[in-house]
């Protein structure tokens, strides 16, 4: 069986499975409830999809399995963090030193923010509102280097290490880029809001005919899911329709060929880890308004993820995407108050039930490619 | 003796001493001297040195012999420390049915994971014994309530049963866990010309263990069985097309492997009746693995450097602060001291997780032999110096 033919069976035996799934759910709690559910578990699949796709570009180029990939999530969501305390960095300025009433001064000296000083007040302000959204474009280029310095100056050396040492030496790797954090923004989460235009929710219910009421949606979770769906797309645009996105491709399934073709592979596999670290860079960045970030929510995200790109089939990058978004949901459905009556906890385990059937029936995933990694 | 070669016993009897004399050893400096913060001879700290280094040498009959990394271990550690403490609550406040019976519960536990995780290898091996500990932590954390504690954890109550215990109760205070009426926590401190040395029966209690635990750890290292796991490790694939299954191999090491882990998690509620489901994430499972690489994985003696390295700098980088530095560095000038102190700041206190980080990564990048590695290089370079050998080779100090 050719490999295009295989790949698409197994897409179609991943789509039969998940419609048959909805149309289960949908018999038994209703069509409103399981739409609202599954809407509810985007935004979560959505980061989990996010950072499955970084791992696995880095696995399925460099062969490398990263366990800093959260810690590069953590970061991204300090950048945000970082970006806040800076806006709120200001001076005093001359002669507006005290504002004296009725012979009190309150609140000791006037101070006057760069960011309004720079920009005007008005404008300073919606900086600081949108601070999240602006972060993005920090993030990218700073993310982009980290990848770039993490694979030239440590990563290089593990290529022809075993896996067990990879997973070791990036471990160590994310300990130390959790505690540089930790020893900069301390261990409390840090809340950094949306903009006020989108603080709320909309009801997504009546667009699609259901009673008003039925589902309520923040607006940043919408927006979070529209994000990733674009950087997605985004991200097999690039693979899909360039030529540097062809090489990639080309060096995934061959990279020996490709190197004796003449291509710089090394050069634009190291490209790739940082494209990889800088999506999740900004996967940390957009998630930000929905949970404050501390030093540790890599390494939450990092256990989840794996097991994501477990299920969706290593080295595949539809397989992911796919798995990350399914699991999201599952975990959405599993947290009903009917589920949870019948089977007590079932919301903090059925990902890595889900992870152990998988493994266990199908052992290439989802969606993965027959011999790859399938031991 | 005890079926060993010379050299096994020679590192047997070494270890036995280090043990014995641990007490007097740890305490190099006199009481109330300004080094005397370095001591590490009290009872607390022991028993955590011996009781990790059980489960490090634990870990290391699986992950050192066959070349399978568990990131779930800490979950058998879990398991045989709730365990114990319902042994503890429900039996006797002896502590020894509650070993035997934490040890068991953990081995029961790991013939389940084991069976399912076993049956795949490499790095899916090492995500679903992650993802099974991570499942028996959220559990333990949540809707095992009941048998667990939740969030704040099981610990013994005055109004336990103790059914063994025939209702022999002591006053108003939670009794204590003991060995035939002998408390854990008691010691017999022995002051010795400004020095102090406390001899503590739990800690004792833990050596002896341990000692057993390291000889069993010796004779499956030398065994037929050992050798066969160290087979899967260079080539399973040429093991299978042999003829040989081994999965009941591999099913035994990871049994006894969690086992030794439940022995562990038994010791530690032994010397403090208290079981919380942070023990099981998976954190505490990356921390084995740092100790066994960190001392030399695939080394009998490794793992006991390893988990008494990190415990002890835990200890001690944790309880340096600024103030000490300070004083420390008085004799340069100010400038320089405070250069120093803020250039040290960030990896002492609070920040020894960060220097555990550094060091680890250093270990897997320069010296994938871990300690035991570092001293054979150091041995060679003064064999070398001493006499001309052309055979500077020397076996691996397994």
């Amino acid at each position: 069986m050719d490999s295009s033919k295989s790949s698409i069976m197994n897409l179609g035996i991943a789509m039969g499975a998940v419609v048959l799934f909805f149309v289960a759910m949908s018999s038994i709690f209703g069509v409103q409830t399981t739409v609202a559910q599954t809407i509810n578990g985007l935004d979560k699949g959505s980061a989990y999809a996010l950072i499955a796709l970084g791992l696995t570009l880095i696995f399925g180029t460099l062969g490398v399995v990263n366990f800093a990939h959260g810690a590069l999530f953590m970061l991204g969501a300090f950048v945000t963090v970082a970006l806040n305390k800076a806006l709120k960095l200001g001076f005093v300025a001359e002669g507006a030193e005290t504002k004296a009433v009725g012979g009190f001064t309150f609140g000791g000296p006037k101070e006057t923010l760069y960011v309004e000083h720079w920009f005007g007040e008005a404008m300073g302000q919606s900086i600081a509102d949108w601070s999240v959204p602006l972060s993005i474009i920090i993030a990218i280029p700073l993310m982009i280097l980290v990848g770039v310095i993490m694979e030239r100056g440590l990563i290089k050396h593990f290529y022809k290490r075993p896996h067990a040492d990879q997973i070791l030496v990036t471990f160590g790797l994310a300990i130390v880029l959790q505690e540089i954090v930790k020893a900069n923004f301390g261990a409390m989460s840090i809340q950094a809001p949306e903009p006020a235009a989108l603080v709320g929710a909309m009801d997504l219910g009546t667009f699609i005919g259901f009673e008003e009421g039925a589902i309520r949606y923040p607006y940043w979770r919408l927006i979070y899911f529209m994000f990733a769906a674009i950087v997605i797309a985004a991200v097999f645009a690039f693979l899909q329709f360039t030529t540097f996105g062809m090489v990639i491709r080309a060096g995934m399934a061959d990279r020996e060929t490709v190197g004796l073709l003449g291509i710089d592979v090394d050069k634009r596999f190291t490209l790739m880890f940082g494209l990889a670290a800088a999506i999740a860079g900004i996967a940390g960045v957009m998630y930000n308004p929905i949970v404050a970030p501390n030093y540790h929510m890599g390494m939450d995200f990092l256990v989840i993820s794996f097991v994501v790109v477990v299920v969706g089939g290593m080295g595949s990058l539809p397989g992911a995407v796919l798995a990350g978004l399914l699991l999201g949901v599952l975990e959405s459905f599993s947290s009903m108050r009917e589920i949870l009556e019948i089977l007590p906890g079932i919301n903090q385990v059925v990902i890595y039930l889900a992870a152990i059937i998988i493994l266990l029936t199908r052992p290439r995933g989802l969606m993965g490619r027959k011999g790859v990694m399938e031991d | 003796m005890l079926g060993l070669n010379k050299k096994d016993t020679s590192l047997l009897l070494l270890v036995a001493a280090l043990v014995a004399f641990a007490p007097i050893l740890l305490n190099p400096f006199p009481e109330g001297s300004a080094l005397a913060q370095f001591n590490a001879g009290y009872p607390d700290l022991m028993q955590r040195f011996v009781i990790f280094g059980i489960f490090a040498i634990g870990f290391n009959i699986l992950f050192g012999l066959t070349g399978y990394l568990s990131f779930g271990h800490a979950a058998f550690l879990g398991a045989g420390s709730y365990a114990g403490v319902w042994a503890l609550k429900l039996l006797t406040i002896n502590v020894i049915p509650a070993i035997i019976i934490s040890t068991i519960v953990a081995g029961l536990f790991s013939i389940l994971i084991g069976y399912i995780s076993l049956r795949r290898s490499g790095i899916y091996f090492s995500i679903l014994t992650l993802a099974f500990a991570q499942m028996a932590f959220a559990l333990a954390a949540s809707v095992l309530t009941p048998i667990t504690g939740g969030e704040t954890g099981l610990q013994t109550n005055l109004n336990d049963p103790r059914i063994l215990d025939f209702g022999v109760r002591e006053g108003g205070n939670i009794p204590a866990p003991s060995l035939f009426g002998l408390e854990m926590g008691s010691s017999f401190q022995l002051p010795v010309a400004g020095w102090l040395w406390t001899f503590n029966v739990g800690y004792y209690l833990s050596a002896v263990l341990m000692l057993i635990a390291f000889y069993i750890a010796i004779r499956i290292f030398r065994s037929p069985f050992g050798m066969m796991l160290k087979a899967v490790k260079s080539n399973q694939q040429r093991l299978n097309y042999t003829g040989l299954n081994t999965r009941p191999y591999m099913l035994a090491c990871f049994v006894i492997s969690g086992m030794y882990a439940g022995l562990a998690g038994g010791l530690m509620v032994a010397m403090d009746p208290l079981a919380g489901p942070e023990r099981m994430q998976w954190t505490a499972s990356g921390e084995v693995v740092l100790m066994s690489i960190l001392g030399g994985v695939g080394t009998l003696i490794g793992p006991v450097l390893g988990a008494g390295f990190i415990k002890y700098f835990e200890n001690i980088f944790s309880k340096i602060n600024d103030n000490l530095l300070h004083q420390w560095f008085a004799f340069m000038p100010d400038g320089i001291e405070n250069v120093l102190v803020a250039i040290i700041h960030p990896f002492i206190g609070k920040g020894w997780h960060l220097t555990l980080g550094l060091m680890f990564m250093a270990v897997i990048i320069f010296l994938p032999g871990g300690l035991v590695e570092l001293g054979q290089r150091i041995g060679r370079l003064f064999k070398r110096r001493k006499s001309d050998d052309t055979s500077g080779q020397t076996t691996p100090a397994e």
